[in-house]
């Protein structure tokens, strides 16, 4: 029970991150902090103790596996995670070439 | 397993809060970095070896793309942060109460919802399978896939990796796109 409060406070952390930060590179570190607390989160749910991974072998001990769809849905999270951030960072490099700084409190004009 | 998890999830807190406070970008991005790396090892604990493999490939790339963004413009911007320390405090006070404030109510928010799910989960280590039970059974039968969860990406939920890899077209797409185009002056 503990390990899943110790989630939901990575979460919070990354919130604060988000809502609190002015420089850009910042929230988009809280975005991904955000986005492994969820991850670790949902890995954490279908964990059994003592379960082996979801590997078939020969010389298989009559073992639980561990549940494999959560770990599939995390897999696909991953890369989508990814691409996102990568946009995130496309419009960062943008916004720094066209304003010269990182704060967001000096990105005001939104002409293209 | 508990015990050595949650010693795991105290230094990528550790390592969370220290990368919102670092004066500097670098060691924020390197902190960053630590709450990744902690993550694979922690997929490794909960048996996930995939999931292990490709965070530690993601979070090398995204590491190695941010610091391509801010190499060139980490010192500037410290210097721009003091000099406004200075300037304007008590205008910046207001912002950043009102900011926490933000944080304290959508915290309250995301706790009710926190509460409600906690209970009616089972507790850590005594999951139940239930949809994927017709998976682990059947997969190499069916799939002839050794992996389970290749076999569920790959065969049982295709078309969930087709739009997967739809949004990363979509994404490089998109990069492509902002990254060519001149902006106005």
């Amino acid at each position: 029970m503990i390990v899943f409060i110790l989630c939901f406070i990575l979460f919070l952390v990354g919130l604060f991150g988000i809502l609190t930060s002015r420089n850009i590179i910042k929230i988009i570190i809280g975005l991904s902090i955000m986005e492994f607390s969820v991850y670790l989160f949902l890995v954490l749910i279908g964990y059994i103790e003592n379960g082996q991974a979801p590997i078939i072998t020969k010389d298989m001990i009559n073992l639980p596996v561990v549940d494999p769809l959560p770990q599939a849905m995390v897999l696909t999270a991953i890369v989508i995670g990814l691409a996102t951030k990568s946009m995130l960072m496309a419009i960062a490099i943008r916004l720094y070439k066209k304003f010269k700084t990182f704060d967001i409190r000096k990105i005001t004009s939104l002409k293209g | 397993m508990e015990l050595t998890l949650s010693i795991l999830l105290v230094f990528m807190i550790i390592g969370a809060v220290y990368a919102l406070f670092a004066r500097d970008l670098l060691s924020a991005l390197i902190s960053c970095g630590i709450v990744g790396y902690g993550l694979v090892i922690c997929f490794l604990l909960l048996k996930a070896p995939d999931l292990a493999i490709v965070q530690i490939v993601v979070e090398t790339v995204t590491l190695i793309i941010m610091v391509a963004v801010i190499l060139d413009s980490t010192r500037q911007d410290l210097r721009e942060k003091i000099v406004h320390n200075e300037r304007g405090t008590h205008f910046i006070n207001a912002k950043y109460v009102f900011n926490v404030l933000t944080v304290v109510i959508l915290a309250l928010f995301f706790l009710f919802f926190f509460n409600q799910a906690i209970g009616r989960l089972e507790p850590f280590g005594t999951h139940v399978t239930r949809m994927a039970s017709a998976y682990v059974g059947d997969a190499a039968i069916k799939t002839g896939s050794a992996n389970l969860v290749t076999g569920v990406l790959f065969d049982f939920r295709a078309y969930d990796t087709l739009g997967e890899a739809t949004i990363l077209f979509t994404a490089v797409v998109g990069v492509l796109t902002i990254l060519r185009i001149k902006g106005r002056k």
